[in-house]
């Protein structure tokens, strides 16, 4: 046993080096969002002279943080919830319902997971559907990249569910809508969550859709925001450094909080197992 | 989360039983999701491939097939030509080093620690959920060529002729985008490849330890080739991620310095930018053909995984 905990030390110290290693660019941005102008102006390891918080205030002051910031939220849990509602009410329909259309559909939809988006027809649609630089537009294209993924997550779960519940319910006189909301998606609870919380994560860190698709400065997201605060401000590197740490603040409070979830989620149907 | 049950039992319908089930699981239930996902992500694709045959642009209300000459500009003209073999670098230089790293690490994680392996693998996959935006504002200041925190550390280390212009040499930039994207992207194969490793049966470990065999050859003989499919899985899930890459490069060189980073989606982005749809087009549709046959048989592979599971 001895000679077994002797030989994993050097096991633990390359992992801590690892970890260390993958934690710095994290590490610098938070001490550097506290530094003064000057201090921060390299970006370096050391601690700040002296902790300003006020970089904070400023940012939010000059960048109009509060806006995009209100905006993420609400395209990233709009999109979420609609992404939450469709998946499983797919995924269950097709998932107990084998005929060869839904069969068929299921596998349609599920190539989504790999297919890449044609930006540039996608605006001719964006404008046919008059969707283009709106709200509710970029909350479904966050939420039609994401159904596919969604709809396949949830359909492996299902099959973990009886098929005999739905049954007692149809005969206890539950029409479809009753069954479904009442009775079957408490039971998809750790499925739909999971869903959920990938889903969130990916649309906060969404990039390219609200580039292509939305105009006016009123609507960017935080990670648009972000950018262009950077090019304003490229050499103030405190305030970059705050405003990255509001940025990356709710994502890393949703991963510490649902990481089971989303080691699960990223893992199904990768492993055989 | 459970693990699907296998033995789903399959009926062959009788006409009553399908009306039934069609009450019980009527078809507005997937209607959203067929929906949404077509008119959003399958009609522009297929679109792509129409307009991809023609002129179409912002400065002229007609639209005028014109063959082929699109497809053709794109594989004569140099730096169209370049950001493809530019993709192609940058999606076998980050699958070969996300896997390697990636297998590493799962190895060191699961068979070289006793405690900790939570705390690892949350940290080193945490960068995954970070914004790319993000991540490239970060490491254009780490990577920055007199005042970056890396070059500092490299003289620091008396390494001076280590320190290089990582971003701004047109022979390294390429390289240097996709160490950052290895940067942020390794935890997450990382993760697959834990799973993949801790279910592999403890027996075959053990029978292989009766017969003298070490650890050397364990990872040889039982762990890599059992975990071939799952390697397989990640490399695909690789090759879709790399192939369109955009955000990472875009905000470290925005395509620079002159062509050296230009890639499919950056160029794709330019054009659309400069009003030329049409050829903007042409290439998110190269793009589309390569990586929905790639993604064909990844979905496959996927669904037999689960059915086996």
């Amino acid at each position: 046993m001895k000679i077994q905990k002797l030989k994993s030390i050097p096991a633990n110290l390359l992992a801590i080096l690892i970890s260390a290693a993958m934690f710095v660019p994290v590490y610098l941005l938070f001490v550097n969002s506290l530094k003064s102008e000057v201090e921060s102006k390299a970006m370096g390891a050391e601690l700040p002279n002296q902790i300003l918080l006020e970089n904070y205030r400023t940012v939010i002051e000059q960048g109009k943080l509060g806006i995009a910031f209100a905006n993420s939220m609400l395209y990233a849990s709009g999109a979420t919830i609609l992404v939450v509602i469709f998946a499983t009410t797919a995924a269950f329909a097709l998932s107990r319902n084998r005929s060869p259309r839904n069969r068929f559909l299921y596998f349609f939809i599920t190539m989504g997971i790999a297919m890449p988006i044609n930006y540039v027809t996608l605006t001719k649609v964006m404008q046919a559907t008059h969707l283009i630089n709106t709200v509710w537009g970029i909350m479904i294209l966050y939420a039609a990249t994401k159904i596919p993924f969604g709809v396949f997550l949830i359909y492996a779960f299902i099959e973990s569910i009886p098929r005999e519940i739905d049954e007692a319910a149809i005969i206890d006189g539950c029409g479809p809508l009753q069954l479904f909301f009442t009775i079957i998606f408490p039971l998809l609870t750790p499925a739909w969550v999971t869903t959920a919380i990938l889903s969130f994560l990916d649309f906060w860190s969404e990039f390219v859709l609200p580039l292509y698709f939305l105009q006016s400065s009123a609507k960017w997201p935080m990670t648009l925001a972000v950018y262009n605060f950077f090019g304003m401000f490229e050499s103030k590197w405190n305030l970059v450094s705050a405003d990255i740490v509001l940025t990356v603040l709710p994502v890393v409070i949703v991963y510490l909080l649902g990481q089971r979830y989303i080691i699960s989620g990223m893992t199904t149907g990768a492993v055989k197992g | 989360m459970h693990r699907p049950t296998t033995g789903t039992r399959y009926y062959i319908p009788d006409d009553g039983k399908l009306k039934m089930k069609n009450k019980i699981y009527p078809f507005y239930f997937s209607a959203g999701a067929v929906l949404l996902y077509s008119l959003f992500m399958v009609l522009p694709g297929l679109l792509g491939f129409f307009l991809s045959f023609t002129d179409w642009n912002r400065y002229s209300s007609e639209i005028n097939f014109i063959g082929f000459q699109n497809f053709a500009l794109i594989f004569s003209k140099k730096n169209y030509w370049n950001s493809i073999i530019n993709t192609v670098i940058f999606t076998v230089v980050t699958i070969g080093l996300k896997t390697l790293f990636a297998l590493i690490l799962a190895l060191l994680l699961t068979k070289g620690l006793k405690r900790f392996f939570n705390f690892h693998r949350a940290i080193i996959y945490l960068p995954s959920i970070i914004p790319m935006i993000v991540v490239g504002i970060v490491f254009k200041s780490i990577l920055h060529p007199s005042s970056g925190v890396l070059n500092e550390f490299l003289r620091g280390m008396g390494l001076d002729f280590m320190a290089q212009k990582w971003l701004t040499n047109p022979d390294l930039a390429l390289y240097s985008v996709a160490l950052v994207d290895t940067w942020k992207g390794v935890g997450f194969i990382m993760v697959i490849l834990i799973a993949g490793i801790l279910v592999i049966p403890v027996e075959y470990y053990e029978a292989a330890q009766i017969d003298g065999a070490n650890q050397w050859d364990e990872l040889w003989n039982i762990t890599l080739p059992l975990l071939m499919p799952t390697l397989t899985v990640t490399t695909v899930l690789n090759l879709l991620y790399g192939l369109k890459v955009f955000d990472v490069v875009w905000v470290l060189t925005n395509g620079g310095p002159g062509y050296a980073t230009e890639t499919v989606y950056t160029l794709v982005f330019k054009e659309f930018s400069k009003g030329r749809y049409g050829v903007s087009t042409a290439l998110s549709t190269l793009l589309f053909v390569i990586m929905s046959i790639c993604g064909y048989w990844l979905i496959k592979m996927m669904h037999s995984n689960e059915l086996e599971a």
